[in-house]
């Protein structure tokens, strides 16, 4: 039954016009010999939204270090396009990660640099910009995620929600093909965390940028998710995938719906009448 | 104040008790603790029942639904039915609520008590992998420095400055101190033993020789292991808590090269300066003992230490110095590189860099000593 809905979603997958860019197969993570999820094997196309989610401690993170060369697998693979990320030389997984952008949980700003330079060290390493069209595309990228005017302060005199937001302009100083979301919302207030949403969806239609998102955020799930999969702590082990909306409507599996629906059908329980 | 808690025992019939409980159950007021029900269940082996009557309770908080918790529990163990009537409506939803969710029966990490065998065989796998984690990051080092020495290492100038200000303009004042009351305390200890002998000129020769060939660079690198080894480990730990390090390695950037290159630089550049520094203060404050208690004149103070000290000892106590720098900053990298995510970590991280560090320095200078006694220098 479960290889039946497997399929199912490889061909809806595979219908779609966007060809896969990053392709998880068998993929286990372990932290020494505690295993953290098992056989994951699904597929990122360009041009998604694509989430990744599941209670919390159920290694969402983990596989989010996995996918950014931080931790490796135990055993499987993870192809970026043809090329096997973890067999390939040092060399390739770099140029790998340079088109790649990294949101950190708490914004992960070097907390030595200032928010200018800290946006502005992936450009000074990477491009041959001069050090004037440098600070231009500084201030566009602060400016983009609502910090116009902060280049000169020092992540530890702002809040919390505005390191998470100069991180991400930090994340996108050199237009990459991917982005990765740690808990994005995690830490912001509702009204941010909406904008922050928003400022994916333009990346997405307007760069077209792939985007991975690690979160247990059910409002950001359904408002920009259109490609997803479901990790669950106790079989450790992925049980559902697909779009979010699909899932919610066709889901038979009870963790999956209560996890959507915030638990309702469990909270009636508790409480009867 | 309300009523105390109280709690009245009968028995209908031998096979049940009942127990009906009035007062306040709070935090705060005497509570009676379950011990008082559970003795009693014990004392008569006939009773398979037990009825607890709550309508008379007055006020009752969390500490009440403890007791009950542990009245259910020790029930349940027992074989005996626990009955409860009129137990507020609040209380019992909450007591519902905690038992929605099954009790968890793995414990995290189990540390069970090991066998001496296990312990000793542990502890050496351990050794063995932290050696080859030491021997990796000091490669790692050695190649990101090659990097530096061909130009291509990625850090920020402005980096090495400021960590070149830290060790040494800023570290003047402890030195400083140190130094000065090292070369007071040396002098003091030759002064009484050289006066039997009338000999008190030689103080000199004690201090500038001690001062060149050990304690300049020994003081300087114990400052040093505390003051610079301790911040490393520290300021790279909390980068590792706070993902920094992650976020320059997903950039491609090496954190050898863009953290440590700057940091063993600014150590090995400031130390050899520091140590010159700290001997020529030792000397001072050896001549303040000579000059003010010993009746040896200024002059002749330095005259006798220019006499005895010669290239050899003053070069002798900068070589060791730049190896104490090189080992201070490592030490402290290393820590902070490895450090765990948690501010627990992160103390036990710069802690360890401390003791590393001066671990390290004195086996040096102990390594130096006989290979300084052997070749004859």
């Amino acid at each position: 039954m479960l290889w039946v809905y497997k399929t199912e979603m490889k061909a809806q997958s595979t219908t779609l016009e966007n060809p896969p860019h990053i392709i998880v197969s068998d993929l286990t993570m372990a932290y020494g010999d505690f295993v953290i999820q098992r056989d994951l094997n699904f597929t990122i196309n360009h041009n998604d939204i694509f989430i990744i989610m599941g209670g919390s401690g159920c290694g969402k993170s983990t596989l989010l270090r996995h996918l950014i060369g931080l931790k490796s697998p135990v055993k499987g693979q993870v192809y970026y396009g043809d090329i096997n990320f973890w067999d390939a030389d040092p060399a390739e997984r770099s140029r790998i990660m340079r088109k790649c952008g990294i949101l950190y949980q708490k914004g992960a700003l070097w907390s030595s640099m200032t928010l200018g330079e800290n946006v502005a060290l992936p450009l000074e390493e990477y491009t041959d910009l001069s050090a004037r069209d440098i600070s231009e595309t500084v201030s566009l990228k602060l400016a983009l995620v609502g910090l116009a005017g902060y280049e000169e302060f020092y992540p530890a005199e702002i809040s919390g929600g505005m390191q998470k937001r100069a991180g991400l302009a930090r994340a996108m100083a050199l237009d990459p093909e991917i982005l990765f979301f740690d808990e994005p919302s995690a830490g912001l207030d509702p009204v941010s965390a909406r904008r922050l949403d928003d400022l994916i969806l333009e990346l997405r239609d307007n760069l077209g940028t792939t985007v991975v998102v690690v979160t247990h955020e059910l409002a950001s799930i359904f408002a920009i998710g259109n490609n997803s999969v479901f990790l669950d702590a106790d079989t450790r082990t992925m049980i559902a995938q697909g779009d979010p909306h699909m899932l919610l409507a066709e889901t038979e599996d009870l963790k999956v719906r209560e996890f959507l629906t915030r638990g309702e059908s469990a909270s009636a329980e508790i409480f009867p009448g | 104040m309300q009523a105390q808690s109280k709690i009245d025992f009968s028995q209908p019939s031998p096979a049940i008790l009942h127990a009906a409980i009035s007062g306040a159950w709070q935090f705060g007021s005497k509570l009676l603790s379950p011990a008082t029900v559970l003795s009693r269940l014990e004392s008569d082996a006939r009773i398979t029942s037990f009825i607890l009557d709550t309508k008379e309770l007055a006020g009752w908080d969390t500490s009440f639904l403890t007791f009950i918790r542990t009245i259910t529990k020790e029930c349940q163990k027992r074989d005996i039915a626990f009955e409860i009537q009129g137990l507020p409506e609040g209380a019992k939803r909450l007591l519902h609520l905690a038992s929605v969710v099954p009790e968890q029966k793995v414990s995290p990490q189990k540390k069970r008590r090991q066998s001496f065998i296990y312990v000793v065989g542990e502890s050496a796998v351990l050794f063995a992998t932290s050696t080859v984690q030491m021997l990796g990051f000091i490669g790692e080092a050695t190649l990101s420095f090659l990097h530096f020495l061909l130009g291509k290492a990625r850090f920020r100038r402005i980096d090495l400055l400021l960590f070149i200000e830290e060790c040494g303009a800023d570290s003047l004042p402890i030195v400083t101190l140190i130094s000065v009351l090292v070369g007071l305390i040396l002098a003091f200890v030759g002064a009484v033993q050289l006066k039997l002998f009338g000999a008190q000129i030689y103080v000199a020769n004690l201090v500038a020789i001690a001062m060149a060939r050990e304690m300049g660079a020994l003081m300087t690198g114990i400052i040093m292991a505390g003051r610079i080894g301790a911040a490393y480990a520290a300021q790279l730990g909390t980068m590792q808590v706070n993902e920094e390090i992650d976020a320059l390695t997903t950039m491609g950037i090496s954190p050898m090269e863009f953290l440590v290159l700057p940091r063993l630089l600014a150590m090995v550049l400031m130390m050899p300066l520091l140590t010159l520094y700290s001997d020529l203060l030792g000397i001072m404050g050896g001549a303040i003992v000579g000059v003010g208690m010993m009746d040896i004149t200024l002059v002749q103070y330095f005259t006798q230490t220019q006499a005895t000290l010669d290239l050899t000892n003053i070069s002798l106590g900068i070589a060791k110095s730049g190896i104490y720098a090189i080992i201070i900053a490592l030490s402290g990298c290393m820590r902070g590189m490895q450090s765990g995510r948690s501010a627990a970590a992160v103390g036990e991280a710069t802690t360890s860099a401390v003791v590393t560090a001066i671990v390290g320095i004195i086996v040096t200078d102990g390594i130096f000593a006989v290979l300084c006694d052997a070749l004859g220098i």
